[in-house]
C-alpha cells in the first residue's frame, strides 16, 4: 500500500463469531498495514499466541437476546477477557465494541439508536486520548472521518461513571458534526483505565483504501498504531 | 386419515378441492390423466404449487423465449436462462452470478418480512449457483409519497431490507425508489443479489447418480406461508388449528449468514453433487427439479424433515415457504464431511431421502406411499397458454395527447427546485442511509453513483483482492412503458446499460424483472408482449444476454392495474477497477461536456408528471446505436484516464443532472446551454446521454475519441465555485439545491 511503511509482521487475532460480518474487513486492513491477521474462531478456547486482538462488528449469534451478550460467554471469551485484564490490546467496533461492555472489560452499554433506524454515514469524529495501545499514531485532537453502521450504537452509561471517563480522559473518540445516535457527551468510543481495551462504535476497517469504503484512509492509524508497539520488542 | 397413494386409487371419485388451489379443472384432469388415477391431496398440493403462474410462468412463458432466440452471441455467458441465476464470465477465471426478483404482493400485506424475505430468496437463488453472494441491490415503486398506505408500506419495507441485508453482511450498492400512485395497493419490491465465483465451481441444480443422498439443510421446516395448504387440511382433516396459517414468511438473517458461510465451505471441500435452495413451493419444488434434472427418481421420507411444529401434516411440510433452507444432493462417501461441515457452523442438515433411477419421485408419511409422480410432470410440464392480447382501448388516444401542448414555466430556477425536491427525483438518503454499504470491504461506488461498482475478490477467507471489477445498475421507467411498453422496456435497458457504462464498465448481461397487472387481461397481456419483444430486440442489439429474472403479475386493484414496470439490471465489468469514473463533479476547474443530442421530449417526462400531473404522448426516441457508441466513448474514455466524474442524464433531464453532478461533493459549475432553447435544454429526457468532466488538457484526445465514435460533445463550461450557474438562465447556491433536495423524504417519513 502506497504511503504505508512495511511494520514487523506483528501478529493481529481478528475473531469470527456466527454472525460475525466484518472480520474479512479486518483482517485485510491488518494485512494492508503489514500486520499478520490471525483467524481466531468462537468456538475454540485458543487465542493463537496472538499479539492483539481485533474483535470485528457484525450480528454476533444474531444480536439475539441483546447486542454481544451470548458472545462474551463464547469459548473463545473465556481465554479473552483474562487475557485482555492482563494487558492483551484489544481493540472491539460496532459488534466488538457491545461485546466488550457485554463482557465488562468496558464500562456502559450500546442501546438503540435515539433516532430508531439503523444509520450508514460517513462520521466525523475527534481523537481525544492519543495514548491508547491503539491510537497512537493519531495526534490528540485530530479530527478524522470514518464510517458508522449500526442500529444499536447510543452509548450510556450512569452519571458516575460518564464522569469518571471523562475526568479519565477514557473517552477516546467524539462525534463530531452531528451524534448519530444520540451517545451521551457524543462518546464514539472508549478505553479501558490501562489503555490497552478500546471500543468504538466507527469502522476504522472501511476507511483503509482510496479505492474503497468511506472517502478517507484515517482509519489506518488503528492498525499502524498497534503495529508499531510490536516492532520494538 | 392418510391420504396416500393405495386409498387415492380406491376412491377416484372423492372430491378435490383443485380450485381453491388455484388449478383450472383442465390442469386438474390432465393430473388425473397423467397419474392415471385422481392426485392424493399430497400430489394436489405439488401439482398446484409447481403449476402455479409464479413457478410454471405458464402465461410469460410464450413470450419469454424470445430473450433465448433472439439471444445474441456472448462469449461471456457461462449459464442462461432456467436455472437458479444466469452466470457470466468476468475474466480472469472470475464469474459472476446476478438475478432480480419481485416480492410485491407479500411486502403489501406484511411490508417488514415481506421485503427481507425477499432479499432472502434472491439470495439463496445466488448461493445455489455455488457462488458467495457479494452485494444486494433493490428496485422500489411505491404509491403517492403523501398517500397513507405508503406511509404504512415504505418504512416497513426500507427497515425489512436493512433487517435483513445489513445482518447478512451483504452491503447494498444501489437500486431505485419511485412514487406514482398506479402502485397504491401494489407496491413493487424487486430485490438483485449478485455473487461471484470462480469459472470452474458453478453448482447446478440436479439430483444424479442413484444412491445419492438427499439432505435437507438451513432452518426447521414451520407453517410458513402456506395458506394454500389449509384448503387440503381443512378439506381433507376437520382440524381447526390448521385452517388459519400466516401466508407470509419469516426470515432469520442469522441462519441465512450461517448458511453462506457453510455452503461456501461444502463447496470448497467438494462435497456436493448438485443443489437447489428451497424457495416458494418449498420441498415441492426443490424435490421435483432436483429429480427432474437428475438421475429422474428420488425417494423421500417425509417424517424426516425436521419440523418448527410437530403438527404439521405432509401437504403443508410439502408446502411451506419456510426460510432459511437448501437441498443437497450428497455422495455417501462425503456425506459425512458434508454433515461435519454443518455443524461447524451450527446448521442443522438431516439426510430426508434418495437418488433413485426409478423415474418416479415416491414420497412416504408413516409409511405409507402419499406422493408418486414422474418429477418432471411437475417441474417442467407445466401448462403454457398463449393468452390472448390486444393493444388497449385508449392507448391511441393516451398517445395522440401530446405534452408539447402544455403550458411551459417562465421561471426555469423554481422548475429545477421544484423538480429536486419532487419524490422521484429528490435525496434517496433517508432510505439509502439505512443500509450498509460497505461491509465486505469492497465497495467502489455506491448510492447515489448511477451504479454500484465492486472490486472482485476474496470468494474465501483470506484471498487476495484483485484489481477487477462489477458494475450493477437497475432502471425502470412505468410511465414510459404506460405510453409505449415496446420503447419503455428499451428504454429501462438503455438506461441501466448507460448507467453501468458511466463508470467505465462494459455493460456484459442483463436480467429483468416483468411487474404487470392480470395476464388474463387481454390489454396488459399485451404490455407484457411488448415489453417483451422490446427488451429481446434491443437485447440482441446491444448485444448483451438476458441471463434470468422473473415476472411479476396480478399487481392490480381490482381492474385497475399498475403502470407497465419492467426493471432492467444490467451487469457490467472494469479489468481495471481503480479505472472507474467518479459520480459528479469531483474537482474544481474542469470542462463540463455533455455527449450525445437533446430533442424536444417530454412525454411521460418528470417535468410533465410534476409540473402538470400530465402522461401522454410518446417516451424519449429509443437510439440503441447512439447508446452503444456513448457507451463504447465511455468505456474507453474511462479505461485511458480522460474522465474525471460522470453522470447519466435521465429523469429530469440535463438540469437535474448537473444539480445532482454538483451535490456529489459539492462543487458547483458555470455552463451555457448548447441549444436557443433553455427549458427543452434543460428538462427534456432524450436519451442517450451523459454528462462527463475532462481535465482542460485532456479534452482535445476526449473530443477526438467521440468524433470517432460519431457521438456528439458539446463543451457546456467549467466545473468550481459553490453555485449552479446556467448563463442567462440562473444561478443556484448548491447549498440551496441540497436543502431542497434532502428536504423531502425526511419531511414525510421523519428525521
Amino acid at each position: 500500500m502506497e504511503g504505508y511503511e512495511t511494520m514487523s509482521a506483528a501478529r493481529v487475532g481478528v475473531v469470527t463469531f456466527p454472525g460475525t460480518l466484518d472480520d474479512q474487513d479486518a483482517a485485510r486492513a491488518v494485512r494492508h498495514a503489514g500486520g499478520e491477521a490471525v483467524p481466531l474462531w468462537h468456538a475454540d478456547r485458543d487465542l493463537k499466541g496472538v499479539d492483539a486482538v481485533f474483535l470485528p462488528g457484525g450480528f454476533s449469534y444474531g444480536d439475539y437476546l441483546r447486542c454481544g451478550a451470548i458472545s462474551r460467554f463464547a469459548p473463545l471469551m473465556e481465554e479473552l477477557i483474562p487475557a485482555a485484564r492482563a494487558g492483551l490490546p484489544v481493540l472491539g467496533t460496532c459488534n466488538g465494541f457491545q461485546i466488550l461492555c457485554e463482557a465488562h472489560l468496558l464500562p456502559g452499554a450500546l442501546t438503540r439508536n435515539q433516532g430508531l433506524h439503523y444509520v450508514c454515514r460517513d462520521q466525523r469524529v475527534r481523537v481525544e486520548n492519543a495514548t491508547t495501545a491503539w491510537t497512537g499514531d493519531y495526534a490528540e485532537g485530530q479530527e478524522i472521518l470514518l464510517p458508522v453502521k449500526h442500529g444499536e450504537g447510543r452509548y450510556v452509561a450512569d452519571q458516575e461513571t460518564i464522569a469518571a471517563l471523562e475526568a479519565g480522559g477514557q473517552v477516546v473518540f467524539r462525534y463530531l458534526g452531528g451524534n448519530p445516535n444520540g451517545s451521551l457527551n457524543d462518546i464514539a468510543g472508549i478505553t479501558n483505565e490501562a489503555g490497552n481495551v478500546v471500543g468504538l462504535m466507527p469502522h476504522p476497517e472501511h476507511a483503509v483504501e482510496d479505492l474503497t469504503g468511506a472517502p478517507s484512509v484515517d482509519g489506518r492509524g488503528f492498525f499502524t498504531s498497534i503495529l508499531k508497539r510490536f516492532v520494538n520488542l | 386419515m392418510i391420504d396416500s397413494v393405495k386409498r387415492a386409487a380406491e376412491t377416484p371419485e372423492e372430491p378435490q378441492p383443485y380450485a381453491e388451489l388455484g388449478m383450472k379443472l383442465d390442469e386438474y384432469d390432465r393430473v388425473r390423466s397423467i397419474l392415471g388415477r385422481r392426485p392424493t391431496s399430497s400430489e394436489l398440493a405439488i401439482y398446484s404449487v409447481m403449476w402455479s403462474e409464479h413457478c410454471s410462468y405458464k402465461s410469460s412463458k410464450v413470450h419469454l423465449r424470445q430473450f433465448g432466440t433472439k439471444a445474441p452471441k456472448s462469449e461471456a455467458l457461462l449459464v442462461g436462462m432456467g436455472e437458479n441465476a444466469g452466470v457470466v464470465d468476468v475474466g480472469d477465471g472470475w464469474a459472476a452470478t446476478f438475478k432480480i426478483e419481485s416480492h410485491n404482493h407479500p411486502s403489501y400485506v406484511e411490508p417488514h418480512q415481506g421485503a427481507a424475505t425477499g432479499v432472502g430468496g434472491i439470495v439463496r437463488d445466488i448461493m445455489s449457483m455455488g457462488a458467495r453472494p457479494v452485494a444486494v441491490m433493490d428496485a422500489l415503486r411505491f404509491g403517492g409519497v403523501d398517500a397513507p398506505d405508503t406511509r404504512r408500506v415504505l418504512p416497513g419495507v426500507v427497515e425489512g431490507i436493512s433487517f435483513y441485508g445489513n445482518c447478512l453482511g451483504l452491503p447494498n450498492i444501489g437500486g431505485e425508489l419511485a412514487f406514482d400512485p398506479c402502485y397504491i395497493g401494489n407496491p413493487l419490491v424487486n430485490a438483485l443479489c449478485v455473487g461471484l465465483l470462480r469459472k470452474d465451481q458453478i453448482k447446478l441444480a440436479t439430483a444424479p447418480g442413484p444412491g445419492n443422498k438427499v439432505v435437507l439443510f438451513g432452518a426447521r421446516t414451520g407453517p410458513d406461508g402456506i395458506g394454500g395448504a389449509s384448503v387440503l387440511a381443512s378439506a381433507t382433516f376437520e382440524d381447526e388449528s390448521h385452517a388459519k396459517r400466516p401466508a407470509v414468511q419469516v426470515g432469520d438473517p442469522f441462519m441465512e449468514k450461517l448458511l453462506i458461510e457453510c455452503c461456501l465451505e461444502l463447496f470448497e471441500a467438494d462435497v456436493v453433487v448438485g443443489i437447489q435452495d428451497l424457495g416458494a413451493a418449498g420441498v415441492s419444488c426443490a424435490t421435483t427439479e432436483l429429480a427432474a434434472k437428475g438421475t429422474g427418481g428420488m425417494r423421500v421420507d417425509l417424517n424426516l424433515v425436521p419440523l418448527r411444529d410437530p403438527s404439521l401434516l405432509p401437504e403443508e411440510i410439502l408446502m411451506s415457504e419456510s426460510q432459511e433452507r437448501m437441498m443437497a444432493v450428497v455422495t455417501p462417501e462425503d456425506i459425512d464431511a458434508f454433515m461435519a461441515i454443518c455443524a461447524r457452523w451450527d446448521v442443522p442438515a438431516t439426510v430426508i431421502g434418495e437418488v433413485t433411477d426409478t423415474g418416479r419421485l415416491v414420497m412416504t408419511w408413516n409409511g405409507e406411499v402419499i406422493v408418486d409422480i414422474p418429477p418432471g410432470t411437475a417441474a417442467d410440464e407445466g401448462p403454457v397458454y398463449e393468452r390472448p392480447f390486444h393493444e388497449p382501448a385508449g392507448q391511441a388516444a393516451l398517445n395522440a395527447d401530446d405534452p408539447l401542448r402544455l403550458p411551459r414555466p417562465a421561471d426555469l430556477r423554481a422548475t429545477l427546485l421544484e423538480l429536486l425536491g419532487s419524490a422521484n427525483l429528490a435525496s434517496k438518503e433517508w432510505v439509502t442511509s439505512q443500509y450498509d454499504r460497505y461491509v465486505r470491504g469492497n465497495t467502489v461506488l455506491a448510492m447515489p453513483a448511477d451504479a454500484g461498482v465492486l472490486r472482485i475478490g476474496e470468494v474465501m477467507p483470506g484471498a487476495e483482492e484483485t484489481n477487477r471489477g462489477l458494475a450493477l445498475a437497475t432502471d425502470g421507467n412505468g410511465r414510459y412503458a404506460k405510453l409505449d411498453p415496446y420503447a419503455g422496456a428499451q428504454l429501462a435497458l438503455a438506461e441501466a446499460y448507460r448507467n453501468v457504462a458511466v463508470t467505465g464498465a462494459r455493460p456484459l448481461a442483463v436480467t429483468n424483472c416483468l411487474n404487470f397487472g392480470s395476464p388474463e387481461d387481454p390489454e396488459v397481456m399485451w404490455q407484457f408482449a411488448e415489453a417483451v419483444r422490446g427488451l429481446a430486440d434491443a437485447c440482441k442489439t446491444l448485444g448483451v444476454p438476458v441471463t434470468g429474472g422473473n415476472v411479476s403479475f396480478y399487481n392490480q386493484t381490482g381492474s385497475t392495474a399498475i403502470h407497465p414496470t419492467p426493471v432492467v439490471g444490467v451487469l457490467g465489468v472494469l479489468d481495471d477497477v481503480r479505472r472507474r469514473v467518479r459520480h459528479g463533479f469531483t474537482a474544481p476547474e474542469l470542462k463540463v461536456v455533455l455527449l450525445g443530442d437533446t430533442a424536444e421530449e417530454f412525454g411521460g417526462s418528470e417535468w410533465a408528471h410534476v409540473a402538470h400531473g400530465h402522461l401522454g404522448g410518446l417516451p424519449p426516441a429509443v437510439d440503441l446505436e447512439a447508446e452503444r457508441s456513448l457507451a463504447a466513448v465511455l468505456v474507453e474514455a474511462a479505461e485511458q484516464g480522460l474522465i474525471e466524474g460522470s453522470h447519466d442524464v435521465s429523469d429530469g433531464g440535463l438540469a437535474v443532472a448537473l444539480a445532482e453532478a454538483c451535490l456529489a461533493q459539492g462543487v458547483g459549475a458555470t455552463v451555457q446551454l448548447p441549444g436557443d432553447d433553455a427549458f427543452t435544454g434543460l428538462f427534456s429526457e432524450s436519451a442517450a446521454r451523459a454528462l462527463v468532466t475532462v481535465r482542460p488538457e485532456s479534452f482535445e484526445a476526449f473530443a477526438e475519441l467521440c468524433a470517432r465514435h460519431e457521438v456528439p460533445c458539446y463543451g457546456l463550461g467549467t466545473t468550481g465555485g459553490a453555485a449552479l450557474r446556467v448563463e442567462g438562465t440562473f444561478e443556484i447556491p448548491v447549498d440551496e439545491l441540497r436543502a431542497t433536495h434532502e428536504a423531502t423524504l425526511p419531511a414525510v417519513f421523519g428525521a
